[in-house]
């Protein structure tokens, strides 16, 4: 438990100081929803029908914007050395340290979207839906930007890597979110979408560390 | 706990070169072992071997004192690279405190560490501001913060100044008046080892 609890303050430590913290992911969402009535022009209707859409996009983005290095510091840096070493397995020490990079990243994401999603015109009564798909959202992005980012060690170009392994593993959770957003907006049934997003993030939290584990084994030797 | 570390005829190989191969080692409880040879025949990739972070080629590599091999590294090995993973945003106080804890010892424990080392006005530092004896200092505390049975060190003497080196003889010496074992990669002679394994010979 000792273990567990230091390695969990180190990693939320590392996790805000990386790339500037939750600043940087939710200033993209700001920025991204900021500038799309600039593009789409100032008549409400076209924008009302993308806002919950285009803030989840954003979202989805914006929580891959700092994984890239999750893994690649303590690699260089000799520290996956010490974390091998350790009372916890490795997979466990990658899923902590996913964890640590929602808390960080994604749960200020999941608190800013409904404000982005509100400000482009989508209901205000879709907020608390807004909120739920994006932190379960947000659990499914950085377990799986963290695979993305172990697989991409000790290879050049990891940065280029991590998008292109991430990318098409993120089209799942994008398309049941914003389903799940869109049947609520038309008061539709909306908890397929919400259940398929559920069980596709508890997927990524029970598979994906033995993945990056693994990556993380097969770069150290 | 880890009473002997018994390597049996070693192969390591890296990338298409065959590093060294037929090697075969002891180290018992209460012993310090020296390991020498040229740059690049391998001898940080025999203490990553024995770590378990390197897949040997052919051989085995066995710890006596325990029943599992994963358990034993898990448990009971310090490995102390060129790289100290030391964060540079963090200071040596957290950095101290994170080794400790994660190894299972207490904060109590790394502190006193840090004073062994000379390293208490440095505490509240970030690491990035530590010179690279300093680095070391903090490193080698690590070693005495958490106790484990077999430390694994990789060219230990390399940064240090000379007080440095004769503290870091002093805790080698009473690591292994403890029981410990060490295997310690170095091109210096070095003077607690009872024994020297040289590679690639």
């Amino acid at each position: 438990m000792r273990a567990l609890s230091a390695l969990f303050g180190r990693e939320l430590a590392l996790a805000w100081g990386r790339g500037g913290g939750p600043l940087l992911a939710v200033g993209f969402l700001a920025a991204v929803t900021t500038l799309m009535p600039l593009a789409l022009g100032p008549a409400p209707g076209p924008l009302e029908a993308v806002a919950a859409g285009v803030t989840w996009v954003a979202l989805a983005l914006a929580s891959l914007l700092t994984l890239d290095r999750m893994f690649e510091r303590d690699f260089e840096d000799g520290a996956l050395d010490l974390l091998a070493l350790g009372p916890l397995p490795l997979e466990a020490v990658a899923a902590v340290k996913c964890l640590a990079q929602w808390l960080v990243n994604g749960a200020p994401l999941a608190l800013a979207a409904p404000l982005a999603a509100i400000a482009l015109g989508a209901p205000v009564r879709a907020a608390p839906i807004i909120v739920g798909v994006s932190a379960l959202g947000g659990i499914a992005f950085a377990f799986l930007g963290g695979t993305g980012a172990a697989l991409a060690l000790a290879s050049r170009r990891g940065g280029v890597l991590v998008a292109v392994i991430v990318l098409p593993l993120i089209i799942p959770p994008v398309i049941f979110g914003g389903a799940a957003v869109s049947a609520f907006e038309a008061g539709l049934p909306w908890t397929t979408g919400a259940m398929l997003l559920c069980a596709y993030a508890l997927g990524a939290v029970g598979l994906t560390p033995f993945a990056m584990a693994g990556a993380c084994r097969n770069a150290l030797s | 706990m880890i009473t002997a570390l018994v390597i049996e005829n070693l192969s390591l190989q890296r990338g298409e070169r065959v590093l060294f191969s037929g090697l075969s080692a002891r180290v018992e409880g209460g012993e310090a072992v020296a390991l020498t040879g040229a740059n690049g025949a391998g001898k940080t990739s025999l203490l990553r071997a024995v770590a378990g972070l390197f897949a040997p080629r052919a051989g085995t590599i066995s710890f006596e004192g325990t029943a599992d091999a994963d358990e034993a590294r898990r448990m009971g090995v310090h490995l102390l690279g060129h790289q100290d993973g030391l964060k540079a945003g963090r200071t040596a106080r957290e950095e101290l405190i994170f080794a400790a804890r994660w190894s299972g010892a207490s904060g109590e424990a790394a502190l006193g560490a840090a004073e062994r080392l000379g390293l208490t006005r440095q505490l509240d530092l970030e690491t990035r501001r530590l010179s690279a004896g300093q680095r070391r200092r903090l490193a080698l505390a690590r070693l005495i913060a958490a106790p484990r049975a077999l430390w694994l060190l990789d060219e230990p003497l390399a940064p240090l100044d000379r007080a440095g080196r004769v503290l870091l003889g002093e805790i080698m010496g009473d690591h292994v008046e403890r029981g410990g074992l060490i295997l310690a990669a170095v091109h210096d002679p070095l003077p607690i080892a009872s024994r020297t394994v040289e590679i690639g010979a």
